[in-house]
């Protein structure tokens, strides 16, 4: 805080993880499609097969499935691999490898086994590349016991989360927002690791609790900002973990401001935010409630290619800052 | 090859099959043994399930002993396997303890996943074992994967992945294969062919003749054998580990074998005819073909046998016994192993 802190895109700390990660322990190395040469679709991977070589910035083949039982094996068997879907939307072609394999061998096996395999999903929509790489499936994934999902939403956090992510003995998946890519901030030199299954209070506030997931907490921080002018305080709770969730730090902070709103862009139905609110709704928080839980989530519909449309299907400021007020002077 | 044991077992040596030049007599006798175990475990099970003592379903390989044993045989103990919904034989021949297995099925502790797994996903771990699996197709890959590690840690391992004739229709089978060519992978796909997925027969699911001429798709060996005779499996194993051992990439092999039993206990059997069932029970069962050339070969006599079943036979009543002794797990513990507990 007290010297200029440096500053890495959210994209180069992820690659700067795993770098890291490959430096520290030799077991750790990268799967995926157009990893190496072309330094994956978003040039996350970037350079680092110049740097580890094509044996552990490995190429696959186009084959999801098959690529994650590679990464599933060879996880069970002693390396540590961290598996790239170019577009999370691709998790479709290897769900079961995940859902079945990854999330359930160490349960099926009596604790016998585990699978440490990290699998990364660049994920959301704001690109134009339409309904089929666009999507937001994590919450299909958070739906599953033995896997953990996280959204990391900062450089900072993406490169601590990644890190405790390979460290973990269980099979994290990370989704990564591709708009969050470019965004830059402070990210600390060196190892360092940011727990799973915490969340963080990014503003604090009196009058509404939003928690939000991914680009989605910037989005909050915007709207919180706006509200600000019309004397309306939000809190702003990054949840950054989906499976195991942080209970404790939405209810503590629930109780405090009476409201909540979950800002999401999965699909609003039996999303994330539904989780969040059902889970409040059951808590001793639910009788501290001044107003009805409220959820901003994705529409009803594929993502659309024309960008109009595209910007409607998910929540923006100004829905998160109507909503807001909504709530906070008792418009629902 | 071994020298010693080349020689042992009779005259005409140099003309007999592979495993009577390449084993002992102790091997073979040791072979013949484990299909015993193998063969009784499952007919164990099956009466257990009869009896109540064992819920759910599962999936015999009755008739297929020849493969289990034949494809392990020539493996060293740390080898890996991967195995399949039908794969208490492979657990056997890999060398799992049949008392553990047996508690496995009767959902105790002391069973090899401590009751959370059953007999669709028995595994055995430290004896290379890395698991049946419910899901047709679902193990290859991973057996891919196992096979990466092998070669990047330099173990010098070979890896087995055994699947069935359905699989060969699965993406997965497809996409593995693929990639252990690519890769030059130490591992040797061994596909059981039964000739049903459940009821589909292979002429009626599979577009080519062999499953093996898939292998040409994937520019790796693809041999057909006869599984029900433990010395064309060992062979073609030996040869194909060989290879892989020697960084030469995989081999697809396709067993030919028929499971005497219905695909699990929901089975009508209304997709063969009774001859066809009787025709393998009668005449190619592996058991019988493999005893009558151990006594043509002078390794074994009747009594011989007689006294390996005697030994098999209270080995399995002890497991039952073993299993249904064994406690239950504690509801408390349901959670237990989801997740990796915190040190």
């Amino acid at each position: 805080m007290d010297d200029m802190p440096r500053e890495l895109s959210y994209a180069q700390a992820i690659q700067e993880a795993m770098a890291i990660a490959m430096e520290r322990d030799e077991r750790v190395f990268l799967m995926g499609e157009d990893i190496g040469v072309y330094g994956g679709a978003f040039q996350v991977t970037g350079d680092l097969v110049e740097r580890f070589g094509t044996d552990r910035v490995m190429d696959t083949p186009i084959s999801e499935l098959g690529g994650a039982g590679v990464a599933v094996g060879a996880a069970v068997t002693g390396l540590r691999p961290i598996f790239e879907f170019q577009f999370s939307d691709f998790a479709t072609l290897g769900m079961e490898q995940i859902v079945n394999q990854a999330a359930k061998m160490r349960y099926m096996l009596g604790g016998e086994v585990s699978v440490p395999v990290v699998m990364r999903f660049p994920a959301g929509s704001g690109t134009g590349a339409a309904a089929q790489h666009s999507q937001s499936l994590e919450a299909w994934l958070g739906h599953v016991p033995g896997l953990k999902v996280i959204q990391p939403a900062t450089p900072h956090d993406v490169k601590g989360m990644l890190l405790a992510a390979i460290e973990d003995p269980d099979p994290v998946m990370i989704f990564e927002h591709k708009l969050l890519y470019k965004m830059k901030g402070p990210v600390p030199e060196g190892y360092y690791t940011v727990p799973i299954g915490k969340a963080e209070i990014r503003r604090e506030g009196n009058d509404l609790t939003i928690v939000a997931t991914s680009i989605m907490v910037h989005k909050s921080l915007e709207a919180a900002r706006e509200l600000e002018q019309e004397d309306i305080s939000v809190e702003v709770i990054d949840l950054r973990t989906i499976r195991p969730m942080d209970r404790e730090a939405v209810i503590a902070s629930v109780r405090k401001t009476s409201r909540l709103l979950c800002v999401y862009e999965g699909v609003k139905t039996l999303g994330v935010g539904a989780e969040v609110s059902a889970m409040i709704a059951e808590s001793e928080a639910f009788d501290y409630l001044d107003a009805p839980i409220m959820r901003l989530g994705g529409a009803e519909t594929p993502i659309p290619y024309n960008p109009e449309l595209e910007k409607a299907a998910v929540p923006q400021v100004p829905d998160i800052v109507k909503a807001a007020r909504d709530l906070v002077k008792g418009a629902r | 090859m071994n020298k010693a044991a080349k020689t042992v077992g009779g005259t005409s040596g140099e003309n007999r099959p592979f495993i009577y030049r390449e084993y002992s007599p102790e091997q073979l006798k040791g072979a013949l043994r484990k299909m015993y175990l193998i063969r009784q475990f499952e007919e164990g099970a099956e009466e257990s399930y009869m009896r109540g003592l064992i819920h759910g379903t599962m999936h015999l390989s009755i008739g297929q002993e020849a493969t289990a044993v034949g494809v392990c045989l020539p493996l060293a103990e740390q080898d890996q396997i991967a195995s399949t919904h039908r794969g208490h034989g492979h657990c056997i021949a890999k060398g799992a303890e049949i008392s553990r297995m047996f508690a496995e099925f009767f959902g105790k502790t002391t069973g090899y996943c401590k009751g959370r797994g059953g007999s669709m996903h028995i595994a055995d771990v430290n004896s290379g074992n890395l698991g049946a699996n419910g899901i047709v197709g679902g193990g290859i890959p991973i057996a891919v994967g196992a096979a990466l590690t092998a070669k990047r840690l330099k173990t010098g391992n070979v890896v087995i992945s055994f699947f069935g004739d359905g699989a060969n229709n699965e993406g997965a089978f497809h996409e593995a294969l693929n990639m252990a060519s690519l890769w030059k992978l130490p591992i040797v796909f061994i596909c059981e062919n039964n000739n049903y997925g459940m009821s589909t027969s292979v002429e009626r699911s599979t577009a080519v003749k062999y499953i093996s001429e898939r292998a040409a798709g994937y520019s790796m060996p693809g041999v057909t054998i006869d599984g029900n005779v433990v010395s064309e499996v060992a062979e073609a194993v030996h040869a194909a580990v060989s290879r892989a051992r020697r960084g030469d990439g995989p081999t697809l092999i396709e067993a030919k074998t028929y499971r005497h039993r219905g695909h699990s206990k929901s089975d009508r059997n209304r997709y063969r005819t009774r001859e066809e069932i009787d025709d393998w029970v009668t005449n190619r069962d592996p058991i019988k073909l493999f005893e009558a050339e151990l006594k043509e070969f002078g390794i074994i006599d009747e009594q011989g046998i007689a006294s390996i079943r005697e030994e098999t036979k209270s080995e399995i009543e002890a497991g039952i016994e073993f299993a249904r002794n064994s406690p239950s797990p504690d509801v408390v513990d349901l959670e237990r192993y989801v997740y990796t507990e915190p040190a």
